[in-house]
Order: C-alpha cells, then sequence, then structure tokens
C-alpha cells in the first residue's frame, strides 16, 4: 500500500524546471504492524519467559561397601533431626532421639514468623555463622571482597566444625513440598551440612509417644 | 461572508512508530522466552529461595504428578533413541526405524515398554490424550524407570538429572525415585522449584 504523492502544486513553476521534483514516500505500515503483533501474542502464549529455578543436592551414597571408618560421625550435640509427618505437621529433636521423655520432641512449624517455628530454632542454633555471613553480605556489598572470596569464605563458615547438623526424615505422608520447604530453610539458615536420612520405626515411636504425652512409652517400660 | 468550508482532513495515522515497537518488542520475547514443552500432566512446583538457574541442554528430566506417576524427557533426540534401543535391548523388544522416528519427536514419554510398541503406534493427538493414564513403572518388582535412568546415563556421561514434582505429591513417592537413583549412585540432581522472594532477616 505504499504511494507517491507527487506535489505538483497546480502547475506553479519555481525557478525554473531543472529541480527535480520532491517526493513524498509514504508506506502505509498497518499490514506490518498487524503481523507483529500476531507474532508477539503467539510468543507470549507459546513460551515462558522465566527458567524454572533449581536446587541442587546431593544425596548420600547408599553403596553397602562403605564401611563404619568412612563414614563421618556427627557429634550428638550438633546434630539436629527434623521429622516431617502428614498434614503438614514438624517435629524436631537435638541429639540422641530420647524415648522416654516425650518433651524431648519438639512439635515446630514452617511458618517462618512463628517464634517457636523451625527458622528461629535453626538461626538461634546457627547464629554465629548466620552473624558472620552477613558481615560478608555487607562486605561484599561494598565491594570489599570479590565474588569468589565471598563464594568461598561462605563455604567455609557453613561447613565450620560449630555448625550444626540437620539430617531430614520424612514420613510417607508428608508432600514433596514439606521436603522442599525443609531444604529451603537450610539454605535461609546458611546450614551446610544436612542430609537427608530414611525414617526410622524410632522416629515414629517418638511422634506416637508426643501425641499421646508420654502414656504410649509408660506402657512399655512397665512391662 | 463566505462560507466556512471544512477542510476534509485525511484520517491516515502514521504506523512507523508502532511498526517500530512491536517490533522491539517482538525481538525482546523472542531473545528471552523459551518455549514451553508439553506436558502429559499439570505439575505445580513448590517455590524455594534458591536462585540457581537449570542449564539448558543435557538434561534429563524426571516429572512426577502428584498421583505418583513417573515420566521423563530429554532434550537431545539422539539420545532419546540409543536409550529406546538400550532398554529395548533389556527387555527382549527391538524396534523398528519407523517406531524410533516416532519415539524421538516425543516431548515426554512415561509408558511401560511392553506397551511401547503398542503406543507408538498411534496418532500424536490420541498419544497426547493417553500419555497420563501411564507411567513408568516404579515398584520395586518391575523397576523400569531404574532401567531408562541407566541406559540415558551410558548414552550421555554428561546428563544432568533434574526432578520436577507437584508439591502435593506424597514423600513416598519422592522416596521411591529417589532410592533408585541412590542404587545407580546417581547422587548429585537438580530438584526443580519455582522462584520464591524470602530471606532471613
Amino acid at each position: 500500500m505504499a504511494e507517491i504523492q507527487s506535489n505538483e502544486g497546480g502547475g506553479k513553476k519555481k525557478k525554473g524546471g531543472s529541480k527535480q521534483k520532491k517526493l513524498s514516500v509514504h508506506i502505509d505500515f498497518t499490514p506490518m504492524v498487524d503481523m507483529n503483533m500476531l507474532l508477539i501474542t503467539f510468543f507470549m502464549l507459546c513460551t515462558s519467559l522465566s527458567k524454572p529455578q533449581t536446587m541442587e543436592i546431593s544425596m548420600p551414597s547408599n553403596d553397602k561397601k562403605i564401611t563404619e571408618q568412612d563414614r563421618d560421625k556427627v557429634k550428638a550435640s550438633q546434630a539436629i533431626t527434623l521429622v516431617l509427618s502428614g498434614n503438614d505437621s514438624l517435629f524436631y529433636y537435638t541429639g540422641q532421639p530420647d524415648y522416654k521423655n516425650y518433651n524431648s520432641l519438639k512439635l515446630s512449624s514452617f511458618n517462618p514468623q512463628d517464634p517457636e517455628g523451625l527458622r528461629a530454632f535453626l538461626l538461634k542454633r546457627n547464629s554465629d555463622a548466620v552473624y558472620k555471613i552477613n558481615e560478608l553480605k555487607k562486605k561484599k556489598m561494598l565491594r570489599e571482597i570479590t565474588q569468589e572470596q565471598f563464594t568461598k569464605q561462605v563455604s567455609d563458615l557453613k561447613n565450620g566444625k560449630q555448625t550444626p547438623v540437620v539430617i531430614i526424615k520424612a514420613s510417607d505422608r508428608a508432600t514433596y513440598k514439606n521436603l522442599i520447604d525443609a531444604l529451603d530453610e537450610m539454605q535461609i539458615c546458611n546450614i551446610g551440612k544436612y542430609v537427608i536420612d530414611k525414617i526410622t520405626p524410632g522416629d515414629f515411636f517418638l511422634i506416637k509417644n508426643y501425641d499421646s504425652k508420654g502414656t504410649y512409652s509408660s506402657k512399655f517400660a512397665t512391662k | 461572508m463566505s462560507k466556512v468550508k471544512v477542510a476534509r482532513k485525511s484520517t491516515r495515522i502514521d504506523m512507523t512508530a508502532m511498526s517500530d515497537v512491536t517490533v522491539l518488542l517482538l525481538t525482546f520475547f523472542m531473545l528471552t522466552s523459551t518455549f514451553v514443552k508439553k506436558e502429559p500432566v499439570q505439575v505445580t512446583t513448590p517455590a524455594s529461595v534458591s536462585e540457581i538457574k537449570i542449564p539448558e541442554t543435557n538434561i534429563l528430566s524426571i516429572l512426577i504428578d502428584p498421583q505418583g506417576k513417573v515420566f521423563m524427557s530429554m532434550d537431545k533426540q539422539g539420545d532419546m533413541i540409543n536409550t529406546l534401543d538400550s532398554v529395548g535391548n533389556q527387555y527382549g523388544i527391538t524396534f523398528t526405524q519407523k517406531e524410533k522416528d516416532k519415539f524421538k519427536l516425543l516431548p515426554t514419554f512415561g509408558v511401560d515398554i511392553k506397551q511401547m510398541k503398542e503406543f507408538l503406534a498411534k496418532k500424536p493427538e490420541v498419544q497426547d490424550k493417553i500419555l497420563a493414564n501411564y507411567g513408568i513403572p516404579t515398584d520395586s518388582i518391575n523397576n523400569q524407570f531404574k532401567v531408562w535412568v541407566q541406559k540415558a546415563r551410558k548414552n550421555n556421561s554428561e546428563l544432568r538429572i533434574a526432578i520436577k514434582a507437584d508439591q502435593k505429591t506424597p514423600y513416598k513417592v519422592i522416596k521411591d525415585v529417589m532410592t533408585s537413583l541412590q542404587d545407580l549412585r546417581e547422587n548429585r540432581y537438580n530438584l526443580i522449584t519455582a522462584l520464591k522472594n524470602e530471606t532471613a532477616k
């Protein structure tokens, strides 16, 4: 639909006829715009803008050949065991499980605002590392240290001797979201050492004992 | 007094600027977006604060739906054919060239290997519809999922495994998949999540 408008001006001649006539070229872009809009609509509907995020995870090998000596032993004082149960409920205990005292198992929640929740608890346990990492983050913001230095120092802090070790145990009734939430808390609370482990009958016992406020274990004790 | 003549104005609008804008937008969308893969089941991934992006190539993605059905997809067609061949060998099934050509075009696969021939003979539209009813068997007696992963790894050692599961999936299913991967000594893999903005104070 391109059209050329010749401006003849009704036959009036200006200063001789040797000058070339000025031609203004108008191109109608409407079909072009139509087509582009169509293409944009197509791309908007058929593609996804953001690439999905991922969480990298390394599981322990369940190779039977690994001997007891090769395994990393965790100090009982550093160990925190999370038990993910059904209905989004979450329990934790520190150190060795205490089957006699039902209070050793604590009910917690994924709610970040909850003062008894997992986040508050882990931040408190890991306060040293969290504090140092926040310092490092500030330094990085002020460009005092480079990205590489930052990453290295953070990983050193996360894997330090004093940091807690979290064992995540999920029961069959827990959902995938619970697991991801728990793993997420590890990242938020800067915990470098965590592992997903299989739930044991002992953990079920602890939950049952907690629910019955200790009567479950006393039944066994009297026998 | 002469009559006031109303000049006829042409209502033509210059579309050049508009065209510029649309082309710019088009370029932006073409460069930043990736195509959505057709998936047999709708999966809502849980959100996490992790900001690691998934690499673009050499991905073996494992899709798990809330009922625990497992599907797989690979991004390289050559790998898909080789993997199908080796899995077929394991179960004593040979595929014709035509079937292989059909298989490599599948965006996601997840059919019991014994029903694969039957499935591949169907039309693509029908395949899309019924794929959600299948799923790779993962139970301990007939763990074809393990065989698929093993063969895929053999054909491409740089393959990265990504698990994409619905947030309502029971942990039992995830555990089965994770245990199978552990048995194959695939101890490092990615869990696909959506983005969540949250940091500790």
